[in-house]
């Protein structure tokens, strides 16, 4: 198996590789430079040549790329153009700051989710099923930011029991347990409205599912076996309907990347969702093209550990 | 029949499924009887309602869209409408159950040891130690070679008829009284399909255990069954031991089945066919000779009105007298639909 998984990372290398030339060439497709946002009335053209000129932007774009690419397999993925800090250094702090709400959304998504997804598949046509229904179609349709609002208006705002923006209130010394309680208050509200938003796909994965397994055969010779209905659901029902949801564990990961752009710059949250909304208002190039081969190669990562995890959970399939 | 003692009594069975609101019976108005030490072969073409009355005597319908009422005695019990709790005492433990496809009634993330063993959990007071040892003499039982390792594997890493076997050992593994096999060898090809029949009827030898067999093969019912009950839109419509019905068939219907079997020394060359189809759930004609509609060259009074089982001979029942007026003339000439 680690073969495999050893087989696939090498497969990933020319997948980047294509990934980084496209990400490249969009990103100079962009109107506008890094130095549009410095021009005052004041400003002398020249002095904005000049930078440009000293940035490399005249430069043919494929040595630009080779420039950039060289640098990057060395870790070295340029400096931000509007934070004068180097990329690597101001990704690095806000990837912890995302990875611990990714988490807190990821925990809190299959906390609300697995129970009522089990409950309206047990109880189908039933009121509460109904009206888990309801709710997952209502959370589909609402877009982020509109709930996203709505809660920072209510709890942030109007009921002012959590925190508006920030990770860690400054009163606390790093390490303590003050410290680590104001990480988690400050992160509950964006995972509770991320949690509450994505929940659908998994309901009603696990709804149907459940739906379908009741008529299998083996839950038929489950029945015949004398097994009580709850033993049914719990050793032959859940488990065969858990298995898409952990195929698809690897793609939440990545969706919550994608949702942290709209969540972390409206509770803001300083995470590398806020960072990418920023980067590309002011052109930073730089850590634009860093942040999508970052999400690009999450993603690649992502469906591998899906396939990991299904070859663990189902024994059907063995990755050779 | 070897003994005549009564294991299983069914009266007047009725299950009707709902469809918008109302309920139409697939298994309508069936009695008959298993004995003990006997394998009842239960035959028909699809959706004749036999594996209906297989779920029904295990009462494995979802209860909020299936009507069963009737009687189906068991040892003083009615299993028709018992509690789920009741009914799973005697689910597994007292009656077997043999699905028909091997494929999809194995749970596929179960090892195979853990899904025999799971009825043994219910069902009887073994320590963890005696349901390995009862799982590997299970395994054992049904031929299979290499219990240990096989015990340990998953479902598709068997074959079909290791498969069915492995379902045939959950069936007995707490020695029921009655096993209720649905269709056990349709989903095998011919040379297991006869391996696992003498299974069953070996089995059945051993533990004098009466068997409920369901099949659409006469073939299968020639070589294993005791008694037959041919069975046409719902009803038990033939009824006999199994060579007065292969010597004496009576009823249009069992005459058409027989006669549709492909014969090697015929020297007919046209496979003869019963024309139509079963009429279906929501257009079952439920005044009459069902059959009619099949045999429309015999004439309407023919029939009986409401049609009932005939005693023709000690044990041989047949429903409705259209038997005494048919022959296959009328079938030639193409006036059938």
């Amino acid at each position: 198996m680690w073969k495999t998984v050893l087989r696939r990372f090498l497969v990933m290398i020319p997948q980047l590789f294509v990934l980084s030339l496209l990400i490249f060439i969009m990103a100079k497709f962009m109107p506008g430079d890094p130095f549009t946002g410095l021009i005052t009335p004041e400003t002398d053209p020249n002095v904005i040549e000049e930078l440009k000129i000293k940035a490399g932007l005249y430069d043919p774009w494929y040595v630009q790329y080779y420039n950039w690419i060289t640098n990057a397999f060395q870790g070295d993925f340029g400096d931000s153009y509007t934070f004068k800090v180097s990329v690597s250094s101001l990704i690095g702090e806000r990837a912890m700051n995302t990875f611990w709400l990714s988490l807190l959304s990821v925990i809190l998504l299959y906390a609300i989710a697995i129970p009522l997804g089990i409950l309206a598949g047990r109880y189908q046509d039933s009121l509460l099923d109904k009206g888990i229904v309801l709710y997952s179609f209502i959370s589909y349709a609402i877009p982020t930011f509109v709930l996203s609002l709505i809660f920072l208006f209510m709890f942030g705002y109007h009921i002012p029991i959590f925190p508006t923006s920030g990770t860690v209130d400054v009163s606390h010394d790093p390490g303590t347990w003050g410290y680590f309680w104001s990480k988690v208050y400050h992160m509950l509200l964006p995972a509770i409205t991320y949690a509450l938003l994505a929940t659908t796909g998994v309901i009603q994965y696990l709804r149907s599912e459940i739906i379908d397994s009741k008529s299998m055969d083996y839950v038929k010779t489950a029945r015949s076996k004398g097994l009580p209905i709850s033993k049914v659901y719990t050793k032959h029902i859940f488990r065969n309907s858990l298995l898409p949801i952990a195929a698809f564990f690897g793609f939440t990961i990545t969706g919550l990347l994608g949702g942290s752009v709209f969540i972390e710059t409206i509770f803001g949250y300083p995470g590398m969702g806020q960072l990418f909304i920023s980067s590309i208002a002011s052109r930073d190039y730089s850590v634009i093209t860093t942040l999508v081969m970052l999400f690009g190669f999450l993603t690649l990562l992502g469906s591998l550990l899906s396939d990991i995890i299904m070859s663990i959970v189902d024994p059907r399939i063995r990755i050779e | 029949m070897a003994s005549s003692e009564n294991l299983l009594t069914i009266r007047n069975l009725h299950t009707g499924f709902r469809i918008k609101d109302t309920y139409y019976n697939a298994v309508d108005d069936v009695s008959i009887n298993l004995n003990k030490n006997e394998i009842l072969a239960i035959v028909g073409e699809s959706g004749c309602g036999k594996s209906t009355l297989a779920t029904s005597i295990l009462g494995l319908h979802v209860a909020n869209n299936t009507k069963v009422t009737g009687e189906i005695l068991y040892k003083d019990l009615n299993l028709a409408g018992l509690p789920e709790d009741k009914f799973n005492s005697i689910r597994g433990n007292d009656i077997g159950m043999i699905f028909q496809d091997p494929l999809s009634a194995l749970n596929p993330l179960m090892r195979i040891g853990e899904q025999i063993s799971e009825s043994l959990v219910y069902h009887t007071k073994f320590t963890k130690e005696q349901r390995v040892e009862r799982v590997l003499e299970l395994l054992n039982q049904v031929g299979i070679p290499n219990p240990e390792r096989v015990a340990n594997q998953f479902p598709h890493q068997l074959s079909g008829g290791m498969r069915q076997r492995v379902i045939i050992a959950i069936a007995i593994a707490c020695k029921p009284a009655i096993i209720v096999a649905d269709e056990p060898t349709t989903a095998l090809d011919v040379t297991i399909q006869a391996q696992i029949l003498d299974l069953l009827k070996e089995l059945q030898a051993e533990t004098k255990s009466g068997i409920i067999l369901i099949t659409h093969d006469l073939g299968v019912v020639a070589e294993v069954a005791d008694r037959v009950a041919v069975m046409y839109a719902g009803q038990i419509i033939e009824e006999a031991p199994v060579e007065e019905l292969f010597n004496n068939p009576k009823h249009p219907y069992t005459r058409s089945l027989l006669n549709s079997i492909p014969q090697m020394n015929s020297e007919n060359e046209k496979l003869q066919v019963i024309k139509g189809l079963v009429p279906s759930l929501k257009n079952l004609p439920r005044q009459g000779c069902r059959f009619s509609s099949r045999i429309p060259w015999i004439a309407a009074d023919a029939h009986e009105e409401n049609p009932v089982l005939h005693e023709v001979a000690p044990g041989h029942l047949v429903r409705c007298t259209c038997w005494k007026h048919f022959d296959f003339e009328g079938a030639e000439g193409g006036q059938l639909r």
